[in-house]
């Protein structure tokens, strides 16, 4: 009987697709289709243009395909100081930002998942206020600099090791993801809970390590409002600080006679281009990769409640 | 849920053992304590500290004060009351409100729409590959995507060389404050409708396949099934991003204003938070009327959620609390 249930089921569905339903999934896949278009075709338009000649782009026939292709954008990139400088600056704000939220959010997320915990019900709402109120933008900047972190890389990373929401997707994911007989048959054995902690629920929990990493990795790799409060030596710059110099000129600011504003937009849009390709090219490529990681991580953080 | 269910059961238990036993459990799980003292510290140091530093909205403070000291000049509400009467009060309220209103009616629906679309397509191979694309700009920074709108929008960007091409004006929209919210909205929508959509995917994934079976033997459209299978199930979901969202309504995006802002669009553009942080760091700082206008948006934003959740527990099962 039971083998016999999908046969029906699949003919069942044949039978049931009628016009109407053929209409409404035509419908939904050309909606969808074109959902996709809006999506990819800026992404698709910066990469064209990012190596095309900058005259073409400037003149509107870069629609489809590049047009004489040059990487003479990509030359002055290169050559260009503060954007690697940047890049250097991020990755090692991204990788002890990832290190230090690691040590901070995986054993606090066990500990709150335990029900044994000595006082949780307190320190769940400890946690849980800060997601609905804070002090604001100012207090957190004198509290900055009374901690002697103003214009020291730590202030960009030490605020963002922790996020309240990453503790309580690793906190759920604990709950039901690690099966008690193990823990009891540790406690059996005489495995203390920092034991039971490293060397049966860590190796157990690459999925959550994953995906927490890959969060704050993200979280701190496009993040530009810390630095740009916090820092003021252009060496410490992360690299979103300096591409909002390139990105972010404002129109108004731009003066002179109508050939040399087009000059001006010429030289700095190939640049913008390229740049946009050449800072989110990261996490971009990784994407595909990391996709069902962070997929993972909200459908996690849905099981809660 | 199960945790909340029998600690009652626990502590009964607890109840009736000696005080050895309690201070027994108590070291045997204390480990649990130091592991989760770093967060602890961690959300002392950049949440709690600063809800303390709240108090100089209601003191004479400059920078370089003490918080709380003998020399402490305490004014009462007379900072929000100057803000009450600042000529941008009610300019700063109204773009703050209509911004994050607007952008929540458009904002909050489009993901359940594309979920509820995805789930209905055909074949499921093509849903995942509409998936990753829809989700895959939510990883583009603020910075970067700014840059692209100007890009586009700009003089001489893609969309004035089509109009262009077509015979119409050149428009600067960044300097066209009624470009401002449209910008903002569609660009938020374009960056995370796909985002947001992943959640309501992982609810309606668990739908019970009896349930269509049921419907559809009963003669149900796929399109009815959408309506009276697939929106049921995913309801509750629904309930709890609404309250969410609600609570954080007006303390949303004011990282992407910032950098959307030029002198053009700033009579829109100009939001509480984003004047939080001109009046606060910038120019001539006035830390405690800046922090009182930060905190008046908190507390709105506190009320919203209270309200939020208040309605949805009498109308509904679902609450966050």
């Amino acid at each position: 009987m039971t083998q016999k249930a999908p046969a029906i089921r699949i003919k069942n569905n044949a039978l049931k697709d009628t016009r109407g339903d053929k209409i409404f999934f035509a419908i939904n896949a050309f909606i969808l289709g074109l959902l996709a278009l809006i999506i990819l075709y800026p992404i698709y338009f910066i990469v064209i243009a990012s190596f095309s000649d900058p005259d073409a782009v400037l003149g509107g026939q870069v629609v489809l395909a590049p047009v004489n292709i040059t990487f003479e954008g990509y030359e002055k990139v290169f050559q260009r100081g503060d954007i690697w400088q940047g890049y250097l600056n991020t990755i090692i704000y991204t990788v002890v930002t990832v290190i230090l939220s690691l040590v901070v959010t995986i054993p606090a997320g066990w500990g709150l998942s335990r029900k044994t915990t000595p006082g949780k019900k307190f320190w769940m709402i400890y946690f849980i206020i800060p997601m609905f109120f804070g002090g604001g933008l100012i207090p957190f900047y004198n509290v900055m600099s009374s901690l002697k972190l103003i214009n020291s890389p730590w202030a960009v990373i030490l605020p963002a090791i922790l996020s309240v929401w990453n503790l309580f997707m690793s906190k759920t994911f604990f709950e039901s993801s690690i099966p008690e007989g193990m823990l009891e048959a540790a406690r059996i054995d005489g495995a203390g809970k920092f034991r039971t902690f490293f060397s049966i629920v860590l190796p157990l929990s690459k999925a959550i390590i994953a995906v927490m990493a890959l969060y704050y990795a993200v979280g701190q790799w496009n993040s530009y409002f810390n630095a740009m409060i916090f820092l003021q030596d252009e060496n410490k710059y992360p690299l979103q600080l300096v591409l909002k110099e390139i990105l972010i000129a404002s129109e108004s600011t731009v003066g002179g006679s109508g050939e040399t504003i087009l000059q001006q937009y010429r030289l700095a849009n190939q640049l913008k281009y390229v740049s946009v390709i050449v800072s989110s090219l990261p996490v971009l490529c990784l994407y595909p990769f990391v996709q069902k990681y962070f997929a993972q991580g909200v459908m996690i953080g849905s099981l809660k409640g | 849920m199960q945790g909340v269910k029998q600690l009652p059961a626990a502590r009964k238990r607890q109840k009736n053992r000696t005080p050895g036993y309690r201070l027994r459990t108590f070291r045997e799980n204390s480990p649990y304590l130091l592991m989760i003292l770093p967060a602890v510290l961690v959300v002392f140091l950049f949440n709690y500290l600063p809800i303390y530093g709240v108090l100089i909205a209601f003191q004479d403070f400059m920078p370089g004060d003490a918080i709380l000291s003998d020399t402490t000049i305490w004014v009462g509400f007379e900072n929000f009351t100057r803000f009450f009467n600042d000529v941008q009060f009610w300019p700063l309220m109204k773009n703050t409100f209509i911004l994050c209103i607007v952008g929540f009616v458009i904002g909050f629906p489009l993901p359940i729409i594309v979920s509820l679309a995805l789930n209905a397509l055909k074949r499921k191979k093509t849903g995942k590959v509409f998936q990753t694309i829809y989700t895959a700009p939510h990883f583009i920074s603020l910075v970067v995507l700014v840059g692209m709108l100007q890009l586009f929008f700009g003089r001489y960007g893609l969309v004035n060389n089509i109009a262009a091409s077509l015979g119409a004006e050149r428009v600067s929209y960044f300097l066209e404050s009624s470009a401002f919210r449209p910008l903002y909205i569609l660009s938020s929508n374009w960056q995370d409708f796909g985002w947001s959509a992943v959640i309501y995917i992982a609810a309606l994934s668990n739908v019970d396949p009896v349930q269509h079976e049921a419907a559809m033997i009963d003669g149900a459209s796929r399109f009815q099934r959408v309506l009276h299978v697939d929106i049921p199930a995913i309801m509750p979901m629904i309930s709890v991003m609404l309250i969410m969202s609600i609570g954080g309504l007006m303390g949303v995006g004011y990282e992407k204003a910032l950098l959307m802002q030029t002198d053009g669009n700033l009579a829109v553009s100009e939001l509480i938070a984003t004047y939080v942080y001109k009046r606060g760091l910038t120019g001539v700082p006035d830390q405690a009327y800046a922090t009182a206008i930060g905190l008046f948006n908190s507390v709105i934003n506190v009320v919203l959620l209270i309200i939020a959740n208040t309605t949805s527990k009498r109308f509904s099962e679902n609450s966050l609390w």
